[in-house]
């Protein structure tokens, strides 16, 4: 077959969605870390998010049927902690998307700039963890809807 | 002892404490006070176990007997265990378990700090990624001793009983011994003993803010990290987390 090149496998791999986050995808997630063919074998890179997230394991399940229903027949799949992942990865789009799907994306300071859905700043803590290791819960004060904040690491 | 032979029994000791520590925590699952303290012991679980899967995994290399993270996790009896005794002991009531996790995680912080420049570029990934999760979960665990120390005479009164109890079991932490001397000579681990005074200010500063006070006494509950004696309290943990690979050998989903 002929090697199809990576900016292609990389425009896959942003259709291929996060399956705990479905709004973002794996490249906006930034845990793709490289793609590189080594002879007629594609090899891909990831990282994880934290070390005991679940979805680990179905996120490279996810990865492998995607570029197998490409066509891509020799494949290797890449663990790499190294350096570990960090938000700053996250990009704008994704960033974006998660703000508009009601997650507040990671902040440096440590918690929301504003409540997703009605854009006040007035808001409280209620937890430093939430639904998947990647999110803390947050409340807005104004309009009083719950929230998840993407934790900044 | 080889390097390769002090270097297992080090990961064991590593992949051990966050192994039990982590299965005591997840025990809350599904009882604790409030449902975000819920997620939150679940989730502090969940690091724990993730970060046991690449201590244990890399140990199993080490080894190269071709044994797995979960052939070591699931197939050891309680002697093999080399976790301090810190980490297997019972939750008691959410203080305990918060107090009990916060003087882990001061600990923790510590070690992997130093792990980052570790000789050994396996150990030092592996510290690097724990290193950002255990940031998190001292934060929590020691605002959470603040607030509960700091809180009702009901739960001062429970965190000071919580100290007092668990503190004749920080000092195993910083032991050393052959397995140590042979970590430090190859740069892979620093000496435990010099983690002290880094502890020693962390805590000191977190329980006079809770209003709590650390017991007289010097002595040293230990033979955990060793193996040569743990706590009858490992062996009941074990039954509930190896039974199904105990009754049913080698089960997968």
């Amino acid at each position: 077959m002929t090697r199809p090149a990576t900016d292609q496998v990389w425009k896959w791999l942003a259709e291929v969605p996060d399956p705990e986050i479905p709004a973002i995808s794996l490249v906006d997630l930034g845990i793709i870390r490289d793609v590189a063919w080594q002879g007629d074998t594609l090899t891909v890179t990831i990282t994880p998010t934290y070390s005991g997230c679940p979805a680990t394991s179905v996120i490279a399940m996810d990865v492998e049927a995607a570029l197998r229903a490409h066509g891509i027949e020799k494949l290797e799949l890449k663990r790499q902690l190294s350096p570990a992942w960090t938000t700053d990865w996250l990009t704008e789009q994704g960033r974006a998307k998660l703000e508009a799907y009601g997650i507040a994306p990671p902040q440096p300071a440590g918690g929301p700039s504003r409540c997703p859905q009605c854009q006040s700043t007035n808001l409280e803590r209620i937890s430093q963890f939430g639904s998947t290791p990647c999110k803390a819960t947050w409340r807005c004060r104004d309009c009083l809807e719950p929230f998840d904040y993407f934790k900044c690491i | 002892m080889t390097r390769d032979e002090a270097l297992f029994e080090f990961l064991l000791r590593m992949g051990d404490n966050t192994l039990i520590l982590g299965h005591r925590v997840s025990e809350w699952c599904g009882h604790s006070p409030v449902l975000e303290e819920d997620i939150a012991l679940a989730n502090t679980a969940l690091d724990m176990i993730g970060q046991t899967q690449l201590w244990l995994g890399l140990a199993g290399e080490v080894e190269g007997k071709g044994r797995s993270a979960d052939d070591l996790a699931f197939r050891r009896d309680a002697w093999d265990f080399r976790n301090v005794l810190l980490c297997e002991l019972p939750n008691g009531d959410f203080g305990q378990t918060l107090m009990r996790q916060f003087l882990y995680d001061a600990w923790s912080l510590g070690m992997l700090d130093r792990l980052k420049t570790s000789s050994e570029a396996r150990v030092a990934e592996i510290a690097e990624k724990a290193l950002k999760e255990v940031t998190y979960h001292l934060e929590r665990s020691g605002d959470t001793v603040i607030g509960l120390g700091d809180g009702t005479e009901e739960s001062h009164t429970r965190m000071q009983k919580a100290l007092d109890y668990l503190w004749p079991y920080v000092g195993e932490m910083f032991e050393k011994d052959k397995v140590d001397e042979v970590m430090i000579a190859a740069g892979i681990a620093p000496d435990p003993a010099d983690l002290r005074p880094r502890y020693d200010e962390t805590v000191s500063r977190v329980f006079a803010e809770a209003t709590l006070t650390i017991p007289d006494g010097s002595y040293v509950h230990k033979g955990g990290r060793t193996g040569r004696m743990h706590t009858e309290h490992l062996g009941h943990l074990l039954t509930s987390m190896q039974w199904l690979q105990r009754a049913y050998p080698g089960a997968a989903w």
